[in-house]
């Protein structure tokens, strides 16, 4: 599995309140949510990203509500990956549980410009700024949580379980 | 090594002997929680799993708070979806119009939480029943899903900051003010990840209600849950409300920490948080040297809109008149307080001096109704979020308070402290 786009830059503490406001959260339709996909910090984003697009943030990426609707919206609008030195607890969870990929890499957090072409292989958590021609490397995620990604999601992971086809 | 107070619920849950910070577990649930915004996702992933029904009809909880009494046709037929659902599961603690309250009022005040309990909720302010000393996080609304399906959850073990608080507050001076303090200090990932552990002597000054109000904002922290001991207030609390009986859970003396805080609580002065993050605090000295101008004050929510919240505005606002350039909002965070408000005077006492007096919702501080702010325009008000666009137009103000600050700040219309005003904190 990997992607590979365009960069979208934004600062430290993207709070899920602008990566999707309030005001859109009477649906939950992950399509309808998209359109309005960082709306308060970057107004032509939803218009602007392409599918396998790439956000990279500060630290704390996805803090505050609990609303799935968050990773949700930015998968939706076609984002391939999101990379951050860390994210909020609750946005790091629900990305895992939902297939949104996401990488903690300090340095490529850093080092990678707003509209940079990158590559991520998340199997190796290899990141690729073709822009530049450097290379990075993410923090791999616990073989747990690759397992639950491997799967699709928790919910695949879980009704196979259920189901006892696990 | 021992365990922190956190560690040890989670590993009994577990069904561990022991846990260490950072091992992954599963753990049975005593609550899975959900409201109208998160179970309307919620119980679409619910049916992916194929599970036939909820694994405990008692143990769900499905709160309208958010969007309610409804605000538009799309949340009248998100509440609808999660009104079929939770009659469709005979699911028993289902709150709607009428009997609902903001979740984290109601769900202490209906005793469904109580001491040594593991509770997951979907809404990341669930949090706040730390304050029984259960453990209690925010989770999304796929987790509630397979919480409603499996009543198990994945955790992974979080090492913990131990906050020794001693000392009295002065008075003004009350757990809103004291958590912003924190939050202001170690900044809003300053617990990512971690338990907030609240120990030490300065503890018992601190009612039920201002301590549900400092584990509600653990998350502003970025803390995983925020955990009160299990004193003799707690306990008084639990038998009044509930019908469990409590599990008293301790830290072992040895057990480590990532950090230990100390806060002397009679130092604190009353504090604010300024736009655009909860760790951008002032203290009111600071703040009135500004001369903030505000142009709506919203004293209620899930942080502070519990029954003593009430009273602080009410004794503030008794006989006086708001400040004619500040719509003044309160809003009881259940129907039980709203009662209780009616019964002593409070809303006679708001309503006379030209504020509203609403009917329970989340409404307004997540920019969802009941007071949206327009462009440019500033709020104080007893919130736990101040973030672009929070609530309303992205570049509205919120300046998150004590309700005895935002009391104060109604009537002189810039933000002020309550000891401008005078009167006595009970």
């Amino acid at each position: 599995m990997n992607t590979e786009g365009k960069v979208f830059k934004y600062g430290e503490n993207v709070d899920t309140d602008v990566i999707i406001p309030a005001r859109y959260l009477n649906v939950s339709n992950g399509d309808e949510l998209a359109k309005y996909c960082m709306i308060d910090i970057d107004a032509d984003f939803a218009g602007k990203v392409q599918k396998g697009d790439v956000i990279v943030a500060g630290k704390n990426f996805g803090c505050g509500s609990s609303r799935e609707h968050a990773p949700l919206a930015i998968k939706c609008a076609g984002v391939g990956c999101v990379i951050a030195p860390s994210f909020a607890r609750i946005f790091y969870r629900n990305a895992i549980n939902i297939g949104m990929p996401i990488m903690e890499c300090a340095q490529a957090a850093e080092e990678i410009q707003a509209g940079d072409k990158v590559a991520v292989d998340f199997t190796t958590g290899v990141i690729k700024d073709e822009t530049t021609g450097k290379t990075y490397k993410a923090e791999p995620f616990p073989e747990f949580m690759q397992k639950i990604i491997a799967q699709g999601g928790l919910v695949k992971y879980v009704s196979k379980k259920i189901n006892g086809e696990a | 090594m021992g365990m922190t107070m956190t560690q040890k619920i989670l590993a009994a849950h577990a069904g561990l002997e022991s846990v260490r910070a950072g091992q992954l577990i599963e753990a049975k649930l005593d609550i899975v929680m959900g409201n109208d915004i998160t179970t309307a996702v919620a119980l679409k992933e619910f049916a992916k799993t194929g599970a036939k029904g909820v694994f405990d009809k008692e143990k769900v909880v499905i709160v309208l708070d958010h969007f309610t009494p409804n605000k538009d046709i799309k949340a009248a037929e998100q509440c609808k979806s999660c009104r079929e659902f939770a009659h469709s599961m005979d699911v028993k603690n289902f709150y709607d119009v009428g009997e609902m309250g903001i979740e984290h009022a109601l769900l202490p005040e209906k005793g469904i939480v109580s001491p040594g309990q593991v509770i997951i909720g979907a809404d990341s302010h669930t949090c706040t029943y730390g304050a029984l000393g259960a453990f209690s996080t925010g989770v999304g609304s796929t987790d509630m899903a397979i919480g409603m399906a499996t009543g198990e959850a994945w955790f992974k073990v979080p090492s913990a900051i131990k906050f020794v608080l001693t000392g009295k507050p002065a008075p003004w001076v009350c757990g809103k003010d004291i958590i912003l303090h924190i939050i202001g200090m170690i900044g809003v990932d300053g617990a990512l990840y971690k338990s907030m552990e609240f120990t030490g002597d300065g503890i018992s000054y601190l009612s039920m209600d201002e301590r549900f109000t400092m584990a509600n904002m653990a998350i502003e922290a970025g803390a995983k849950n925020g955990i009160f001991p299990v004193d003799e207030k707690v306990l008084e609390y639990t038998k009044e409300h509930s019908k469990n009986k409590p599990v008293i859970y301790t830290a072992d003396e040895d057990a480590e920490y990532d950090k230990v805080i100390t806060i002397d609580l009679s130092k604190l002065r009353p504090t604010v948080s300024f736009p655009h993050l909860p760790e951008n605090t002032k203290t009111i000295d600071e703040a009135e040297k500004e001369k903030v101008y505000i142009d709506q004050a919203v004293i209620g929510s899930c942080t502070n809109g519990r029954l003593s919240d009430m009273k602080i505005a009410a004794d503030i606002l008794r006989g006086k008149k708001v400040n004619k350039n500040v719509r003044t909002i309160v809003i009881p965070a259940t129907q039980q307080i709203y009662l209780d408000c009616v019964r002593l005077g409070y809303v006679e006492d708001v309503v006379k001096a030209g504020a509203v007096f609403s009917t329970p919702t989340c409404g307004p501080c997540l920019g969802g109704y009941m007071g949206i702010l327009a462009s440019g325009e500033k709020c104080v008000s007893t919130t736990n979020r101040n973030f672009v666009g929070r609530m309303g137009a992205k570049d509205s103000e919120v300046y998150l308070a004590s309700p005895a600050v935002a009391a104060a700040s109604a009537l002189t219309g810039y933000i002020s402290s309550p000891e401008r005003i005078g009167g006595e904190k009970q």
